[in-house]
């Protein structure tokens, strides 16, 4: 019997880094930007956030739930904000290729993560066998109150923290934004056509460094959740995986828009774990092949959407492209 | 009204292109600068003064005969790849798809060895291999590339995908044979009779590998510059609709050129798996794929600058590598110096391509 009330939860928890991912990046796409440091910007995003918090208990200090959460909060902010003024200062002011920047953002902040990951208790020379925050983490998992009591619903809808709400009320808002106002408007003008846009006076440098560096943030918040809710504060390296790279796909399975993200990020949480409830006896080998389940669909949207060649379902018009205004 | 006209600090213009030793000059400059700025983040985590960080670097890189070559193995896997990106590149194709590339190749590999190991005599394996790892690579590269000359699919984003969908079908194979049963992963493929390895050649056994990817970037570099088809894939790469006006036909150009660029991925996943480790894991290729991009890219996909830049990547991998060891750091320090180099390296562009004017004394002006 397929245990819906177990396989939701699982589900949702994997796909919340997936949407802060995906959320992030499309804000940057829509302005022309392709960051493919993203994997590397939620390590540092993550990361930074270990050591703030990491930090925090050590000091010895009583542990204040409010700073608790902030600390690592802003820090995880101030690290991926950094990332993505660097991705910003290379691509926009120096111009450099957007490809091979984000590639060497994302070797960069991979093994910055796992350096400083590995490395921390031996730098900060302290007594502990491993990262295991665990008291940051139970601030950061406390769930609504009434999750317990109201039997499966509470399960269902109510058992995350406060990370995974956030994301789907920021996914929501970014897709209001993008959609509905002048600012999303004139974001996707940058992102189709720069020149255009700077003819009707757009600031494209300012779009463009605002749209990268909230998208960074926001991607970063995802690579927190993942290490403070999702693996209850221990961090070990490599253990956030491939999820940076399965965001970016999320962007073009959900066609740019945030607020189909949030289902499509279930969708592909579930897909991502769905190996373990598919009952397969002794056979392990086959769980590998469902476990490329997410990609394929990735390509097979990726295909079809390109083979309609609807107008409104296409990358932005100069994704990946940088804009000098003397060139035409 | 305010009729004050304003003029910006600096505004930048685009140059005229440089003689190359003032690029290479800009570059250099680029590089130092990297390895003064490497040297300070060494130190500040570690402690040492930085000469003994770079001398460490290079004993690591050079320190013994056997870290020498070593270092020309992985100098010459990373530049195989890149050779084999380069044409892609050349068309504008981004095919981030190289680290799928070299896994199926070595996938198919490495069931020629298991499959086949006693049952062909080697030299027609080792042939069958190399056939069955070329074609495989191709294969993984052809599919993005249809997709992109039928209906303009986004190639960056497609190639990646395909990556892992490589990793998980070489996560499969590993399961189906691994040894012993249980153990997730396959060992060393037929350890005893030593079929489908690729024998010994000269003073080590990375020197055929090395001599493979020397003799492979004299043909890709007659083939881009000397060649009708090279000559095609830049026109395709410069301007597709001045290509279709010649009549080029940009279509069939596109799947070709990836068809070849698949091809040498997988060539370099038959150099890593029976040439090399004679086993397969799935992560074999090792990020290579991706540092491949940027080799390619610093050496302006010249394969004769790329031979530098893959040596330069690659001595930066096998000395951070030492740095950590040496100093009891986590493995990852060599991501991290690599980032800062290339940041560097790639900020430097800039001032080969553009040059910054800066306002004239503003005293006098704009009254």
């Amino acid at each position: 019997m397929f245990d819906l009330v177990s396989f939701i939860p699982r589900a949702v928890a994997q796909s919340i880094p997936l949407l802060y991912g995906s959320t992030g990046e499309t804000i940057t796409e829509k302005s022309g930007n392709l960051n493919l440091g993203i994997p590397g910007v939620m390590y540092v995003g993550a990361i930074s956030g270990v050591i703030g918090s990491f930090l925090y208990e050590q000091s010895g200090a009583q542990i204040n739930g409010f700073l608790a959460i902030m600390i690592p909060l802003v820090c995880c902010m101030i690290g991926s904000l950094l990332m993505g003024l660097l991705y910003c200062f290379l691509t926009v002011t120096l111009r450099a290729n957007q490809n091979v920047t984000g590639l060497a953002m994302t070797t960069f902040g991979v093994g910055f993560g796992n350096f400083f990951g590995g490395s921390l208790m031996k730098l900060t020379a302290s007594e502990v066998p491993s990262i295991a925050l665990t008291t940051t983490s139970n601030y950061f998992r406390t769930t609504l109150p009434f999750a317990e009591s109201t039997g499966w619903v509470g399960k269902v809808f109510f058992s995350y923290g406060f990370l995974a709400y956030l994301a789907i009320i920021i996914a929501l808002v970014a897709a209001h934004v993008l959609k509905k106002t002048r600012v999303g408007l004139q974001l996707r003008a940058v992102g189709e056509s720069p020149s255009t846009a700077d003819a009707a006076g757009i600031n494209i440098t300012r779009y463009k460094y605002f749209a990268t560096c909230l998208g960074c943030v926001i991607a970063g918040l995802g690579g927190l959740y993942y290490v403070m809710d999702y693996a209850n504060g221990v961090w070990s390296n490599d253990g956030f995986g491939d999820r940076g790279w399965l965001a970016i796909a999320l962007v073009i399975f959900t066609i740019w828009r945030p607020n189909i993200g949030v289902l499509a990020s279930m969708l592909f949480g579930g897909l991502y774990i769905l190996y373990l409830y598919i009952p397969t006896g002794m056979n392990l080998s086959i769980k590998e092949l469902y476990k490329m389940l997410p990609y394929v669909v990735t390509i097979v949207v990726l295909v079809i959407t390109s083979m309609r060649n609807k107008r409104e379902n296409q990358p932005p018009a100069s994704l990946g492209l940088n804009y000098f205004r003397e060139e035409r | 009204m305010n009729k004050k006209s304003h003029t910006p600090l600096a505004h930048i213009s685009k140059r005229k292109v440089l003689p190359w030793y003032a690029s290479w000059g800009i570059r250099l400059t680029g590089i130092v600068l990297a390895f003064i700025f490497c040297a300070i983040v060494t130190m500040l985590v570690t402690g040492e003064n930085p000469i003994q960080i770079y001398a460490t670097m290079l004993y690591g890189a050079f320190g013994t005969p056997r870290k020498s070559w070593v270092m020309g193995q992985e100098t010459a896997i990373l530049l195989c790849v890149s050779l084999a990106l380069t044409p892609a590149f050349r068309m504008r194709f981004w095919n981030l798809g190289g680290e799928g590339q070299i896994l199926i190749g070595g996938l198919a590999c490495a069931a020629c060895m298991i499959l086949l190991g006693d049952k062909v005599p080697n030299a027609a394996l080792i042939l069958i291999m190399l056939i069955g790892s070329m074609a495989a690579g191709a294969v993984w590269a052809m599919i993005p590339a249809i997709a992109k000359a039928k209906w303009n699919t986004n190639e960056t984003l497609f190639t990646l995908m395909m990556n892992y969908v490589a990793t998980q079908l070489v996560a499969y194979y590993i399961i189906i044979w691994e040894v012993p049963k249980g153990s997730g992963k396959i060992g060393i493929i037929n350890q005893s009779t030593e079929a489908g390895w690729l024998p010994q050649v000269g003073p080590s056994k990375y020197f055929l590998n090395i001599l493979i990817v020397a003799i492979l970037t004299a043909l890709v570099y007659v083939y881009m510059n000397y060649s009708k088809q090279g000559y095609e894939i830049a026109v395709v790469g410069e301007s597709e609709k001045t290509a279709r006006y010649v009549g080029i036909k940009v279509e069939k150009v596109i799947i070709r050129t990836l068809i070849l660029s698949g091809a040498l991925c997988g060539l370099a996943g038959f150099l890593l798996v029976p040439g090399t480790n004679h086993t397969i894991t799935t992560t074999i290729a090792g990020g290579r794929g991706f540092t491949a991009v940027m080799v390619a890219w610093l050496a302006k996909f010249n394969p004769i600058a790329m031979i530098f830049s893959s040596l330069l990547l690659a001595f930066f991998g096998r000395g951070s590598n030492e740095i950590s060891t040496v100093f009891g750091l986590n493995q990852s320090f060599s991501d991290i110096l690599t980032g800062i180099v290339l940041f560097f390296i790639i900020g430097s562009e800039f001032f080969i391509n553009y040059q910054i004017h800066f306002r004239k004394s503003t005293a006098k002006e704009g009254k």
